[in-house]
């Protein structure tokens, strides 16, 4: 079977939890999807811009210095990075943007943690000349002040957000109210594999362009499949994007790594697998932190990115399966994961990227023998300089 | 027959509309909105809708969400609203219907919630983010206790979705007059309005209420004209925001919701 369902359901989780103003758009939004999804011309056009303009295909890189250092792991690097706007994100706007026009929509919208996405989605608004909103916590606007000037720059509008925790949740509530009002002529780029079907599904096929290239440049250099597959997860769509082509390999173990913040213990992190509870927010049942009361509670990391209270329906149902392993790394230990790959490799990856680099080391004393592994390199630190400058003081 | 059900039996003998007043359970504070629905049957309200306050109130407008922050802010719970419907049920038999989003009744359990539900005496749910798609589990047991479920009609519901909507609801059926969140100010849309809710009428014999965005009595007057019932919600939060604090709130804000009251 493959998922999700006809209802958008992967198994308990995902669905469409929303006003019914939004229904009716999204079973459009499907049976649009659908369609192009099988067209040629619609495939062949999305490809034309991820490779001509994103700069696809990214190289999957040996990081020989890093490999040695971890001494058991054969680690490579699958260079998302490199990518137009520094990040994966670009796979996911472009394909939207391809959707929006087809659907004749005047206007995009958008939300943003580390604004990664929104400037990805300023820089897809801004090549077919759609206007562009993107609802960004006032909190992430102070940290990432380089993006914000990025987004102004592509011409998109950058709109504060400035309730609850002024960070990428309450971003995306004022995004659903925006899309709620303007439904008819809007269209609304969600940035990750969450939100309401058909987006869990929409993002991950247009993101699943990772994993397709990385299976196919590991088997030509290393005639096998690799043992390991690393992403971190915030929302999860790198994570799904580098997974979902290796799903029918059984021996390819999949590990998805989320933000422990400032430690599990403390409470203040934004790992919802880990922490165990099933809830809905934005649109989908998935796995949410919360109170005892159902009240969402507001999720803690370093990176702006992995910022987030919930994660992507697919994920929580790869971990309840057991096909894919969740597992946490704090902020002090993502700041030194960002050290360790600069210096073993003159590349500065994001804060979120991180989180997935510093799991190499506790992933190297697992193995027994050797074991290869590739991990997404879903983005650049250059983004995350700025407040690192101040943390070191 | 719960008590809404019977409320809409009685005014369709009256050839009356009903009015429906929504507050926010806990804002300013849970004795207050104990004393406002006690209040409100005096006023002439026909149904009250007490808001469940949420960390993330996606189809509210600025009113509605300061008030749940602000309730939020001194730990209103499904649990203690629970019971404040228990104490009003000892003083009156006004129909009550909980709004709340779908996360804190899935983390209470729905069987739970309904349990809870009947046995304090409330008559009905609507949950805005819980579209009947994914509400089987839920609308099977209300059904069992008799407890109305609500669901929402909207200017975009496409005639196919209409059907699952209609059969789906019980009690009456929520048409949202704009195409947006709650508070929004506006022309009231009579033709656009005036059409779905005939559209609706034409399958079932469900009363059709018509709430988000109507704000005075001229709205509410206009509106009535065009459906079985008019819910107003915005309008009512501001007018306790406005009496805030103050030693009349509740004659105060009474009295307005008689004047809307009145206006139907």
């Amino acid at each position: 079977m493959t998922y999700p369902d006809k209802k958008g359901h992967f198994g308990e989780f995902g669905g469409k939890y929303v006003p019914e103003t939004l229904m009716s758009m999204l079973e459009e939004l499907e049976k649009q999807f659908v369609r192009l999804k099988k067209s040629k011309a619609f495939q062949k056009e999305f490809h034309f811009y991820l490779q001509e303009y994103a700069g696809r295909p990214t190289n999957l890189y040996l990081a020989e210095r890093l490999s040695k250092h971890l001494k058991t792991l054969k680690v490579y690097l699958k260079r998302e990075d490199l990518l137009h706007t520094g990040a994966h994100k670009i796979n996911n706007t472009l394909g939207q943007i391809l959707v929006a026009k087809a659907m004749g929509k005047q206007r995009i919208i958008a939300e943003t943690g580390a604004g990664q996405h929104g400037v990805a989605t300023a820089t897809a608004a801004a090549l077919f000349g759609l206007p562009c909103r993107v609802y960004m916590g006032t909190e992430d606007i102070e940290r990432q002040a380089l993006n914000v000037f990025r987004m102004k720059l592509l011409g998109a509008e950058v709109f504060p957000v400035d309730s609850g925790s002024k960070t990428l949740k309450d971003a995306m509530n004022e995004a659903i109210r925006d899309w709620v009002t303007n439904v008819r002529e809007t269209f609304y780029v969600i940035g990750s594999v969450a939100g309401p079907h058909p987006y869990p599904w929409m993002v991950r096929e247009f993101q699943s362009v990772i994993g397709r290239e990385a299976r196919r440049q590991f088997l030509a250099k290393e005639k096998r499949l690799p043992n390991y597959l690393l992403a971190c997860v915030g929302g999860g769509s790198n994570a799904l994007g580098l997974f979902h082509a290796f799903l029918k390999d059984k021996n390819v173990k999949m590990i998805g790594v989320e933000a422990a913040g400032e430690g599990m213990r403390t409470g203040r992190h934004a790992a919802a697998i880990a922490s165990g509870q099933i809830g809905v927010l934005h649109g989908s049942k998935s796995g949410l932190l919360q109170t005892k009361d159902g009240q969402v509670k507001i999720a803690h990391s370093i990176a702006a990115g992995l910022d987030y209270p919930g994660v992507g329906p697919e994920h929580a149902y790869y971990n309840k399966i057991g096909r894919a392993q969740y597992v946490t790394v704090t902020d002090q230990e993502a700041l030194n994961g960002l050290k360790l790959l600069s210096r073993a490799e003159g590349i500065i990856p994001a804060l979120e990227t991180s989180h997935a680099i510093s799991y190499l080391q506790k992933l190297a004393r697992k193995v027994k023998g050797k074991a290869s592994v590739i991990v997404c390199l879903s983005g650049r630190g250059d983004k995350d300089v700025g407040s690192l400058k101040n943390l070191n003081g | 027959m719960n008590r809404i059900d019977q409320a809409f039996k009685k005014l369709k003998k009256r050839k009356e509309k009903a009015f429906i007043a929504f507050i926010t359970a806990g804002y300013p504070n849970l004795h207050v909105t104990e004393q406002l629905v006690l209040s409100f049957e005096k006023a002439g309200v026909d149904i009250v809708e007490l808001g469940v306050p949420f960390s993330d109130p996606l189809a509210d407008g600025k009113t509605i969400q300061a008030a749940s922050q602000q309730a939020l802010q001194h730990h209103i719970t499904l649990e203690k609203i629970f019971q404040m419907v228990k104490r009003i049920r000892t003083r009156s038999q006004i129909p009550i219907a909980l709004m709340t989003y779908y996360n804190p009744v899935f983390h209470l359990g729905e069987e739970k919630f309904m349990a809870r539900a009947k046995s304090v005496g409330v008559d009905g749910v609507i949950v805005p983010d819980l579209p009947p798609e994914e509400a089987a589990s839920l609308s099977k047991l209300a059904r069992k206790k008799s407890i109305a479920t609500v669901f929402f009609l909207s200017p975009t519901t496409t005639p196919s979705r209409m059907k699952k909507i209609v059969d789906a609801s019980t009690g009456f059926i929520y048409y949202v007059s704009v195409t947006g969140i709650t508070g929004t100010s506006q022309t009231i849309l009579a033709q656009q309005i005036k059409k779905q809710v005939t559209a609706a009428r034409r399958l079932t014999a469900k009363p059709v209420c018509v709430g988000f965005g109507v704000s005075d009595a001229r709205q509410v007057k206009a509106v009535a004209r065009l459906a079985d019932g008019v819910i107003v919600g915005s309008a009512i939060i501001r007018a306790i925001a406005k009496n805030k604090g103050k030693k009349n709130l509740i004659q105060n804000v009474s009295r307005f919701v008689a004047q809307l009251a009145k206006a139907v």
